[in-house]
């Protein structure tokens, strides 16, 4: 990084929330029961420079839509902090002080069809956030924009006038990308954005927030559980598992020289479409339960490189030759190189 | 002889506005031992093919033409309970979700044990501990112990491993998998396909693998069909759709898959949607999207034909008469 970098538009410190799953009070009481906690994150750091696509990977439940929604304050911290263009969210309490900071970033949701309003037609769905934020007040204009919003997403605005049933999956997840645009956001959450379309509409979509990225400076943080996806997709990418951050590295780095086991465990699983005849030895075990979630590193339980240390001591992320690293094997030089992912040969 | 036969299958749904046609004139073989892979965006007609086959379409769905045979016999004009016996003893199915084959009131090991002594001659005590042997060879660990555990007690991922013993516990000739690892997670999609795959090669069984995600084929399959609007838009072995395809709407597919280690700035796109049932155009019924679309695409209906590669498409490209016009 040079010295002149600028402050990052996002900066997660510490980042963790819990969620109360204990049975009901008088259930608990009757069978003597504790109180149980799930530590759906539980201390992530991350920074997102202007107009990078910063990616967090993992398998389901690994806590990737907490932070999504901590981010866009849908959800409180339960501990850690969130600034936000230097902005530090938890101290916004009044909604005039929100409002301002809200309108710069809004989130894209993996379900097409649960996010939007199925009794709204589409001009009041797309216009909702400027009448939240109090944006082109008269109808006259507030129309032109739901207009020149649809353009944008590659819908007509004669769509303006329909209802969301109506309309396919990847024609309902433009109408939530326009929507989002609508108060001119700088920063874009996207929580799965393509994960429940078919991969040609996937394509379209994918081409679209590229596009938009570009002619709008927009900066991302992307959510997915697709390998191939976030490669395509990201700058840098974080891998998460059980609530935690194993390594963040920039999205080449992080497929040629991936450093933590579990990171390499999902480079793994990557399905071989070119057709090399790699033999794949899937790596055994399953994501723990994240109510009694391993001591130590989470991941010990699966991983080849396990010792002592790891049952006991969680390790954080450092510094490592190609970004940062949560491992003991990792530190103390215990893991052989692997050999990078095989590029295809182009046809 | 082909183990399976199917001869232009055609699946229906009476509805009031009319019929609308789910399968159009499908026909495929599969050998023995083979995995045929059937891919195609949701809404192609894989589903209904997969169902056609094992004697499950749902009603008003209705099989309204062409033949169905294994291992030379028709299967697809059975009366129900002697369907139910062959599905029993000749074909295994596979669901996306375990839970659509598993009964929830009983132990995992009551329900192998139950299939097993119905459709053949081992006792009782055989059968469990043939029971037992597969619960291991699918990964269950622990399987004597885990032998009278519920569905409810184990994962997804476990659920589906019973469900592939159960599918394989009376030896079938043929599994119809459709969409067997799309719920679950990469790691453990990757474990059940290497599974799916160990298993049915050991055990000599035929697989129609059922999927819209190209890189389980790609795993898995040697053969694939591609669909498209109820149709087989494109045949051919594994590498030859994957690597060589030849009909438009397979290049545009595979295109449109982002690869790790290909940097691209735009993915290929196909312009559009897949057309509903009701709205299938005349003619090839891929031309308001097909960027080589010529006139006799828009009004006459293209049969798979060889192409000029090794893969069989239905696209009028390849036709000797017309291509290149
Ligand atoms: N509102 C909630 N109440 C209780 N547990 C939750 C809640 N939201 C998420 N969780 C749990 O937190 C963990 C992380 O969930 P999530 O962030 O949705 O993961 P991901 O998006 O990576 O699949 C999961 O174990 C999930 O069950
Ligand atoms: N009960 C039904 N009535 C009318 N159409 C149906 C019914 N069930 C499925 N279809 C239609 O049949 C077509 C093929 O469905 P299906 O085989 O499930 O597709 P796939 O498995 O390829 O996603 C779809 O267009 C679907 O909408
Ligand atoms: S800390 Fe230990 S258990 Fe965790 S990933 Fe590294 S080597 Fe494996
Ligand atoms: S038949 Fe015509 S429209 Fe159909 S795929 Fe071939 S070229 Fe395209
Ligand atoms: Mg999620
Ligand atoms: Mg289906």
């Amino acid at each position: 990084m040079s010295e002149l970098a600028t402050e990052p538009l996002l900066k997660v410190s510490g980042l963790a929330r819990y969620f109360d799953v204990s049975r009901p009070w008088l259930a608990r009481m009757i069978e003597r029961l504790p109180r149980q906690t799930l530590k759906a994150v539980d201390g992530i750091d991350f920074e997102i420079a202007k107009g990078e696509t910063f990616s967090l990977v993992g398998e389901s439940g690994c806590g990737k839509s907490t932070v999504a929604r901590l981010v866009v304050s849908l959800y409180a911290a339960t501990k850690g902090t969130i600034l936000f263009d230097g902005v530090d969210l938890s101290k916004l309490h009044t909604r005039t002080d929100i409002a301002p900071v809200r309108r710069r970033m809004q989130m894209i949701f993996q379900d097409p069809y649960a996010s939007l309003n199925p009794r709204w037609r589409v001009a009041d769905i797309v216009a909702e956030p400027l009448r939240a934020f109090g944006l082109e007040a008269d109808d006259a204009a507030r129309r032109k924009r739901v207009d020149e919003l649809l353009r944008q997403v590659g819908l007509s605005p004669a769509d303006a006038d329909k209802y969301p049933h109506e309309f396919s999956g990847g024609q309902r997840q433009r109408i939530s990308i326009a929507r989002a645009l609508s108060s001119n956001p700088e920063f874009l959450v996207c929580d799965e954005p393509t994960s429940a379309l078919d991969v040609s509409v996937q394509s379209q979509i994918l081409n679209l927030m590229k596009d938009l990225q570009k002619r709008l400076g927009l900066t991302y943080l992307f959510i997915s559980h697709n390998l191939a996806v976030v490669y395509h997709v990201s700058d840098r990418i974080g891998v998460m598992y059980l609530g935690r951050l194993c390594e963040v590295a920039d999205a080449h780095d992080l497929f040629a020289k991936p450093q933590h086991p579990y990171t390499r465990l999902l480079l793994d699983t990557i399905p071989d479409l070119e057709m090399t005849g790699r033999e794949r030895v899937p790596v055994a075990g399953e994501v723990p339960n994240p109510i009694n979630p391993p001591t130590g590193c989470a991941f010990h339980p699966r991983c080849p490189f396990a010792e002592d240390r790891c049952r006991q001591e969680a390790p954080v992320l450092r510094q490592t030759e190609s970004g940062l690293a949560a491992c003991h094997a990792v530190e103390e030089g215990r893991i052989p190189a692997t050999e990078a992912v095989t590029p295809p040969q182009l046809p | 002889m082909a183990l399976l036969e199917v001869r232009n299958l055609r699946v229906e749904f009476p509805t009031r506005r009319g019929v609308l046609v789910a399968v159009d004139d499908i026909s495929l073989e599969i050998s023995e031992g083979e995995v045929l892979g059937v891919v195609g965006e949701s809404g192609a007609g894989k589903s209904m093919t997969g169902s056609a086959i094992i004697g499950l379409l749902e009603p008003p769905g209705r099989i309204a033409g062409g033949e169905i045979r294994l291992e030379g016999e028709r299967i697809d004009n059975l009366p129900y309970e002697k369907m139910r016996r062959i599905r029993g003893a000749k074909i295994g199915a596979i669901f996306q979700d375990p839970l659509t084959s598993l009964n929830p009131l009983y132990t995992i090991g009551r329900q192998l044990v139950e299939t097993i002594t119905t459709h053949t001659d081992l006792s009782e005590a055989d059968a469990r501990a043939h029971a037992i042997d597969l619960l291991s060879e699918v990964g269950i660990p622990a399987a004597e112990r885990r032998f009278d555990s519920y569905p409810h007690e184990f994962s997804g991922g476990m659920r589906q491993r019973v469900v592939i013993a159960l599918a394989l516990c009376v030896n079938p000739r043929l599994i119809v998998a459709d969409e067997p690892t799309t719920a679950l997670d990469v790691s453990i999609q990757a474990q059940i396909i290497a599974l799916l795959k160990r298993l049915c090669r050991d055990h000599g069984t035929a697989v129609m693998l059922i999927t819209h995600d190209m890189g389980v084929i790609a795993e898995t399959a040697d053969r694939v069909a591609v669909m498209y609007a109820g149709r087989i838009a494109e045949v051919g072995t594994v590498r030859d759709v994957v690597k060589h395809a030849k009909h438009p709407y397979t290049e545009g597919l595979m295109g449109s898959i982002p690869l790790v280690g290909h940097d691209v700035e735009r993915l290929t796109q196909i312009e559009g949607a897949m057309p509903r049932l009701t709205e299938i155009p005349t003619g090839c019924a891929f031309n308001p999207r097909c960027p080589k679309a010529f006139d006799r695409c828009r009004t006459e209906r293209p049969d798979l034909l060889q192409t000029d590669g090794a893969t069989q498409a239905a696209c009028w490209l390849y036709d000797r008469e017309t291509a290149y016009v």
